[in-house]
């Protein structure tokens, strides 16, 4: 069983460890730093509720090891907004609804702040095309889509120029 | 139409304010069981059957028990000791905890190994060796009954063959003698085949004993921790762990649907573990254990519907067979063994109708467990809409003509159905022709018409469901002789905030914010100044939990009933403060004023404040009501849905084009969530109609014990929603509300196995059971076209 | 589900990777994605002893076009294929085949490498490379080979790849004129492997006769399988109706499905014949534009 440093980024912060080979990324973020708002919902990579940023793309970080994340930049969903504040997709997930028992939440936020860099403005087919890889048991999904409608809009808005 | 008594800031009924329990999912600050991490925590994992019937030999434990961090592996004779290894089911059926000789289906518990973190757990896991000795399994309900099967449950008194019950409501005589002389006798067996509830959270526990205080704390995946709480102490009082002594908290549920009620024995196993260890132990299921620890549905239902020719039906009748795998778990009021199955004679006016039902032992996981319906009304309304759309394609009307012709009247209710139940509401008609209205559905008919003389496959499916909701009035309803009331406990304090706890537990649906509704509603005290609390049995007043649709017609009814017992007291302290007499005081939203006076006023705040301060001579001080409300009759939320599909024919790939739902459930508290909550039961209402199954092999196998292969629809299997509400107060709830949450569940299946029939009704296929995908959607092509 | 003890290596160079390999022998296994092989780790079907992280090798991330060539580096993953605009635009296939290839997330981790090196005929990438008759380049201890497509799978998880050959490439013949290429398969819901998937590419001449023809099948036989009789018949032919609904009736008998959770062998041969159909049309359609 070997032990390996990794010194990652986390929220903003460096964290260094050492971790097994075996280390799944989904359990050193939850057991090891105790962020506990990334979930495990499936174990096959199928259900996303362990979406993290990594350098920026979503990833499901029940298949990924944690030595691989060494020197990569990751961000959860404790770390997209300052303390007492939200994001825009936080903010559009309450205006519109967008959850109810919130175990999917994180997950499916982290995946449409990838998906909104690539596609700032989706349609609704590319939005649900977009969160395909993310299950939710609750909502039936409408109100995601309007939520993720409404992030893409304030947050188009934000990146324009005030004059 | 409902209008708002109170305004937005007050958020009483009929507003949809956002929801208060948001900000800690939105941050990841959720409490979910597995988020719990005590000191000294150790962690279990299950060691599981892969075969589906089998003698065990032997559990060698050695090698796991040589693996540095492993504890403990603990066996069904390690939990014999202590009379553990079976517990009750809830149906007066007993299930095991740990085997000890016999393993009755397949990823079957068969002991758990304990160690110091979860990783080296599940490698003692695999390292435990069992010798087992294999047997033919059970696996088709009707072998089970054959004279030759092997008697699956020996351990039952009295229990001669694989028979579990037999039930049967009605007058068969005469049901059977109009059937003989209708006109029109429409016949079919449906079977609705197993699935699971596949909450994104899976289930667990950390139990956590303190050899000290001798205090049991559990932190519980469940849906009626109060419940769950009795049932402990039943089975595990012998051992010392008395009522008292168990704390269960119920903390974030990841969505709940019926498969959080049972007692799964992992958690009967790290409670003994944590009270024999002395340690905290946590168990979480890992997916494919989750999707093979238990089952809704899987009822063979062989129905005859007789109408005359013009199609007046005239009686019904349905007998069942039901599959409950080795044991009856069931979730069922203890009279009603196949819940509330007798509504199946649905939303119609006839007066004959006979249903029955054998229920048996197979080799499977326990069936009988929900799946956003524990109580059998989606099989029920599967049965009568199903088989109303074969009258109507069998005698060429229009299924909505023909329904329309039979619906129970707007002024029959309440409504004696033939098999017993008093409908306490509705408005059919009304609720059907909006939804027509809403889809175009004269547009669609046209347009079906043009397409199939082109060739093209499309199908119109209605479904007008009737549903049973809100368990119920304590004569008829209880759970392990417990009635089915639920509670509601109000605190409000000097400055006028509130505190409110409930019997229930929220597991989504939004308690936090529709409980505090309903307070603002009675009380006029703003939502937002009211905390909901849940799940917690050492402070929360006692309840049944949430489950069925109850949350609203029971505790949300005692909210009501409680709020207004404060506000009787509140009066009498109001005319204390205003010096005149309690006929003088009248009422309204937030303030008691002066008859004739309305400048002279007291807010509920001052009221408040007073019930603290200033409290009239002889009244009791403080300002507390609770109430545990035991409701006079179930509610009868009712729907219109409509889907519109169109079926390639080469590939049978089905696309759902449109699907409107009309549901009315009363009054409304917040319809941002009963929207919410319609989408939602509307998506596990397309799952198990189109993808969802659990499939077996011969031997008893499960084939598709994991998200790749169990297909949980996705944003895009899932159709954009469109929805609606008429409004028909339920008269005996005393918000006019009713349940809603499950109703979505089960009238989308027939909405959508009625479209893709009528589709595929051009080539003669006349019925298919659900799950309906293109692969049985061509198979059943292929059959016809070798028939022509 | 929790994978059994490995050891971890990280790889920076292909020669480290390679020299890695060497010295830990069979019971190494590359990972690059790690979405075919991680979850097999996790349920135990597989146990590896190492895992040589082949992910941070730097400079097999690509997609251009070189003389005669379109190269993709075995690292480029599936999500840079999906954004790339020269794929979008001269070589739709890519897009038609990673839209329905597991999810996004998935995408971001998953390489078109491994999803080829895999040697899983459920996987979507074997077919498009039969269809546009690619060469694998590979670097091992024995240096650098070139393996036709067509001699690259070998059978169930089994490629022409030997221990300790990483893919660190592929070749597909540059997009001509009046060239088009078009994937599909039927899938039980999105993200799933293929319960049947075709793909097509075809050549035509300035006549519209078709020059060339490639047609690769998913997950209707243990290994990904070129449906040879269907190419030789319509190579050198004008393309009617008539023609494609013969190859169509070919593909559905020569393909070798079995019958599982995805539908029966005969649903599945139905789909052949059908997506062979609506491929052959995608791909002409998209060859005379």
């Amino acid at each position: 069983m070997a032990k390996h440093t990794v010194t990652m980024t986390i929220n903003g912060e460096s964290v260094t460890a050492e971790v097994d080979s075996r280390l799944l990324l989904v359990h050193f973020i939850r057991e090891n730093l105790d962020m506990t708002g990334t979930h495990i919902g499936c174990d096959t990579s199928s259900c996303g509720a362990c979406t993290i940023l990594i350098d920026g793309k979503s990833v499901k970080s029940c298949t990924y090891l944690t030595v691989r994340a060494d020197g990569a930049n990751i961000t959860t969903i404790e770390g997209i907004a300052a303390d007492g504040t939200n994001h825009p997709l936080q903010q559009a997930f309450h205006d519109q609804h967008g959850l109810h028992c919130g175990f999917c939440t994180p997950g499916m936020i982290m995946r449409s702040i990838d998906m909104l860099e690539n596609n700032p403005n989706p349609t609704e087919e590319e939005i649900r095309w977009g969160i395909s890889g993310n299950l939710c048991r609750c909502t039936g999904y409408n109100n995601i889509v309007k939520s993720i409608q409404q992030a893409a809009k304030e947050m188009q808005q934000e990146k324009e120029p005030t004059v | 139409m409902f209008s708002c008594k109170t305004s937005p800031e007050v958020g009483g009924m009929g507003h949809s304010v956002k929801r208060k329990e948001d900000a800690r999912f939105l941050h990841g600050k959720g409490n979910y069981t597995d988020d719990v991490k005590l000191p000294g925590m150790l962690s279990m994992v299950m060691v599981r059957s892969p075969y589906a019937y089998a003698k065990i030999k032997s559990i060698n434990k050695d090698k796991a028990l040589a693996i540095d961090g492993v504890l403990a592996v603990i066996t069904g004779e390690d939990l014999a000791q202590y009379g553990l290894h079976w517990m009750p089911t809830l149906l007066s059926d007993q299930q095991m905890v740990l085997p000890t000789d016999t393993i009755m289906h397949q990823s079957q518990e068969v002991c758990a190994v304990i160690a110091t973190d979860r990783y080296i757990a599940v490698d003692g896991a695999e390292a435990v060796e069992v010798d087992y000795e294999p047997m033919d399994a059970i696996v088709n309900p009707y072998k089970a009954l054959d004279e030759d099967a092997p008697l699956l449950r020996p351990d039952k008194e009295g229990q001669k063959d694989n028979q579990i019950y037999h039930w049967e409501r009605g007058d068969r005589e005469k049901t059977d003698a109009v059937i003989a002389n209708a006109d029109v006798v429409v016949k079919e067996r449906i079977h609705l085949p197993r699935i699971h509830v596949a909450s994104i959270e899976t289930c667990g526990c950390v139990a956590s004993y303190d050899k000290d205080t001798q205090k049991m704390l559990i932190y519980l995946t469940t849906q009626a921790p109060h419940a769950v709480r009795t049932i402990l102490a039943l089975v595990a009082g012998h051992v010392g762990l008395s009522e008292e002594k168990i704390r269960i908290i119920s903390p974030d549920i990841g969505g709940g649907f019926g498969g959080k009620v049972p007692v799964y024995p992992g958690y009967v196993v790290a409670i003994a573990a944590s009270f024999l260890i002395g340690k905290p132990v946590k168990w979480i299921e890992d997916r494919s254990e989750n999707l093979t620890n238990g089952f809704a549905r899987d009822y063979h239902m062989d129905c005859e519907l007789a109408a005359t020719k013009d199609g007046k039906i005239q009686a019904f009748k349905v007998s069942t067979l039901a599959d409950h795998g080795y044991t009856d778990s069931s979730a069922n009021p203890s009279k009603y063994p196949t819940g509330m199955f007798s509504i199946c004679t649905g939303s119609y006016d006839y007066e004959h109708a006979f249903a029955e039902l054998d229920a048996v032992y197979t080799n499977k996981a326990p069936g009988g467990v929900a799946y956003r319906c524990s109580f059998r009304v989606t099989e029920a309304v599967h049965a009568i809409e199903r088989m109303v759309d074969k009258l109507a394609a069998e005698i060429g009307k229009d299924p909505a003509q023909l329904r329309f012709e039979n619906f129970i009247k707007k002024d029959q209710f309440p409504y004696a159905s033939p098999l017993g139940w008093s409908y306490d509401s509705g408005d059919y008609e009304a609720t059907l022709k909006k939804a027509m209205d809403m889809l175009g559905y004269d547009d669609y008919k046209k347009e079906q018409a043009e397409k199939r003389a082109q060739g093209k496959l499309m199908g119109i499916g209605i479904c007008t469901f009737t549903e049973v909701v809100g368990a119920g009035p304590s004569k008829d309803f209880d759970i392990l002789g417990i009635a089915m009331f639920d509670s509601a406990e109000i605190r409000v304090h000097p400055t006028g905030k509130a505190m409110a706890r409930f019997g229930t537990k929220s597991q989504g649906q939004g308690h936090e914010t529709t409980y505090a509704q309903i307070l603002a509603e009675e009380l006029g005290i703003p939502y937002t100044d009211i905390e909901i609390e849940e799940g917690d049995t050492d402070t929360a007043p006692y309840g049944l939990g949430t489950y069925a649709s109850r949350s609203t017609p029971t505790a949300g009814a005692a909210a009501a009933v409680a709020a207004r017992k404060l506000k009787e007291k509140g009066k009498k302290i109001a005319a204390h403060l205003l010096e005149v007499s309690e006929e003088d005081i009248e009422w309204e939203v937030g303030k008691y004023f002066v008859k004739g006076a309305p400048e002279k006023s007291k807010t509920i705040q001052d009221v408040a404040f007073a019930a603290y301060t200033n409290i009239p001579p002889g009244m009791e001080p403080g300002f507390e009501a609770t109430h545990y409300y035991d409701p006079p009759n179930l509610t009868f939320p009712n729907g219109a849905y409509i889907c519109v599909v169109e079926v390639d024919e080469e590939t049978g790939a089905i696309d759902v084009k449109r699907f409107v739902a009309i549901d009315d459930c009363g009054n409304i508290i917040n319809p941002m969530i009963v929207e919410g909550q319609v989408h939602g039961g509307l998506t596990q209402g397309i799952a198990p109609a189109m993808y969802e199954g659990i499939e077996y092999d011969d031997e008893g196998n499960v084939l598709n014990g994991t998200f790749m292969d169990y297909l949980v629809p996705t944003a895009v299997e899932s159709p954009h929603w469109e929805t609606g509400h008429t409004i028909t107060p339920s008269p005996h709830h005393p918000l006019g509300a009713k349940g809603v949450a499950e109703s979505p569940t089960v009238g989308a299946p027939p909405a959508i196995a009625n479209a893709i029939i009528d589709a595929l009704y051009p080539l003669g296929i006349k019925h298919l059971d659900i799950p309906i995908t293109p692969a049985k959607v061509w198979e059943a092509i292929q059959a016809q076209k070798a028939k022509a | 589900m929790i994978p059994a003890n490995f050891t971890y290596h990280k790889a920076t160079t292909l020669q480290e990777a390679i020299a890695l390999s060497g010295e830990l022998g069979e019971e190494a296994k590359y990972m690059s994605g790690g979405h075919s092989l991680l979850p097999m780790m996790k349920l135990r079907f597989a146990t590896p002893e190492h895992i040589i992280d082949i992910s941070k090798i730097q400079g097999l991330s690509y997609i251009k076009e070189d003389d005669d060539l379109l190269k993709i580096g075995g690292l480029t993953t599936q999500t840079e294929i999906e954004h790339n605009a020269l794929l979008q635009e001269k070589y739709p296939i890519f897009g038609d085949a990673v839209w329905l290839t597991a999810d996004p997330s998935v995408r971001n981790c998953g390489t078109i490498g491994g999803n080829i090196a895999h040697g899983d005929a459920a996987n979507d990438q074997p077919a498009l490379m039969l269809a546009l008759r690619a060469t694998i380049i590979a670097e091992g201890t024995d240096g650098k080979k070139e393996i036709p497509i067509d001699e690259f799978f070998h059978g169930f998880y089994m490629t022409a790849l030997e221990q300790g050959d990483i893919l660190t490439e592929i070749q597909i013949p540059k997009a001509r004129k009046n060239s088009g290429g078009a994937y599909y398969k039927m899938e039980r819901k999105v993200g799933d492997y293929a319960t049947a998937g075709v793909a097509v590419h075809i050549e035509l001449d300035d006549a519209g006769v078709c020059t060339e023809i490639g047609i690769g099948l998913t997950n209707v036989s243990a290994v990904p399988m070129r449906l040879e009789r269907g190419e030789a018949f319509l190579r050198g032919k004008a393309v009617t109706d008539a023609l494609i609904e013969e190859v169509a009736q070919m593909a559905s008998e020569d393909c070798e499905p079995e019958s599982d959770l995805r539908g029966s062998e005969a649903y599945k041969r139905s789909i052949v014949n059908t997506l062979t159909k609506r491929m052959l049309n995608k791909a002409l359609e998209r060859a005379r534009q």
